[in-house]
Order: structure tokens, then sequence, then C-alpha cells
């Protein structure tokens, strides 16, 4: 379900197929395991291949949200799909997390020193 | 009333179900209007694995209990009920608030009846403590 990888400081997470309170503790946990194994200070989360997202991902992220502001990191996400956006939007979690249309948009954000 | 369709599926309260839920329900759905707005489908699907969702962590906390759906349509009215046997809900007009969660030690964001109300023309739920739950949600089909 998910394929990981790193670029430097960045931990980029590509999720594939659905996101719900089933998968979403399997995310988590996975996340928070990479974060520490690969010293990483980022995170993409690259939603290309997401097909479903219910308010327990809006949970997920907040999570990881608040986990990368203690340690003075930020957290993107990049390529959702028209529908997770809605809820995304209705959440109001676009304020503290950073849509980006590509992956490669949102490396060049956290890369280039951004003001994110 | 007399709906065109109907259909009643009950299944344990497990996780993995969610997705099970999601698929009757838009299997249904899309029977009712093939060439539908593939986003009316996602509101549908959404709304669904939020009421689901709330059946298995705050209607069967402790156990794991039956969850019954029942969806109806008439015309391009689309109707579903969802239902479970649990715990029930002490103040519905609380639970009903953004962001309100009886559990923030987890992730849960408490927007589940949020994301309901947003995505569905009409939502309506009964519930009393001990006596369980039943959400029933409308949306008119493009």
């Amino acid at each position: 379900m998910l394929n990981i990888f790193s670029d430097g400081s960045i931990l980029i997470i590509a999720i594939n197929g659905e996101i719900d309170h089933h998968s979403a503790e399997e995310i988590k946990s996975v996340t928070e395991h990479n974060l520490k194994e690969r010293n990483s200070k980022n995170i993409i989360f690259d939603f290309t291949n997401v097909t479903f997202m219910d308010s327990a991902g809006i949970g997920m992220l907040i999570g990881r949200y608040k986990t990368l502001s203690y340690i003075g990191g930020k957290i993107c996400l990049c390529n959702p799909s028209g529908s997770i956006k809605k809820l995304i939007n209705l959440s109001g979690i676009n304020k503290i997390i950073n849509i980006f249309d590509t992956k490669e948009a949102a490396l060049n954000a956290l890369k280039g020193g951004k003001s994110l | 009333m007399i709906f065109d369709n109907e259909i009643s599926i009950k299944f344990k309260s497990n996780s993995q179900n969610e997705a099970f839920a999601r698929t009757a329900v838009s299997a249904f759905v899309t029977a009712m209007s093939p060439t539908m707005n593939l986003g009316e489908l996602s509101d549908i699907k959404t709304a669904v694995s939020e009421a689901v969702t709330n059946c298995i962590i705050h209607g069967y906390p402790k156990t794991k209990g039956d969850i019954y759906i029942k969806c109806s349509s008439l015309d391009k009215l689309f109707y579903i009920e969802i239902h479970d046997d649990g715990v029930g809900i002490s103040n519905i007009k609380e639970a009903m608030q953004p962001m309100h969660t009886t559990s923030p030690q987890t992730e849960r964001s408490g927007l589940g009846f949020t994301v309901m109300e947003a995505f569905m023309d009409s939502i309506n739920v009964k519930s009393e403590p001990n006596k369980g739950t039943t959400v029933t949600m409308c949306k008119k089909i493009s």
C-alpha cells in the first residue's frame, strides 16, 4: 500500500488505494517508523494513487503535522483527487499542510527553502 | 413509501468491512444512474464511510456487533439508513458539533458528522443510550 523513498531529509511516502479508519493506522505507524529510522525532517505524501479518503485520513495527516511541528519539519501533500481536495478544504487542514499539484513542485518547495 | 429499489446488508463491526460497505453502496447508487457525476458518488462513499466508522468506533467501543445498512431509491432520490445496536449517543447535538471527539488521545478528527452533513442533502440521527444509533441520509442523484 505504501512506497517509501528518501531525498535528503525529505521522506516521500506514496500511498496506493484507500485511506480510511482501517488503513490510516498502518500509514501512521509506517510513517513514524521511517521518520525515525531515516532521520527525516520533512514529509511529502504522494496522493497520486489514492482513490478514496475519509476523515480518518484527515486525522492521520493532522497527527503527522503535529509530529513534524515538534521537530521543526514540514509536511506536504501532492496530487490529491478533486474529491479528496474537497474533504481537505472542508476540514481546513489546507491552512497548515501545503498542497502541490506534483511531487516535483513539493520537492522544489522543500529544498528551495520556500517559506511554507 | 414504495421505493423503486431496496437492499439491506448486515456485517460485523470489523474495520476492514468499511471498504465492503462503501463498495456495496456504490454498486447500488451506480445502478440508479450509470452516468452519474463521479463527485456525487464519491460524496456518498465518504458519508457512508464516516457513518460506518462511527458504528465501529463509537457504537461498539469494547465489543464487536452487527451493523445494518438499508439503501432505497425513488426516482433520483437515494436514501440510506445505517444502524448499530451499540452503546448509543447520550447527547446527539454535542456529538454533531464539528471537531467533537470522545477519544482525543487517538487521531480522530471529529469531523464525521460534519462530513456527512456537508456531502449529503439531509441527515437525521436517532439514538438512545444502550439502544443503538440510526443515521438516515438522503441525496438527490443527478
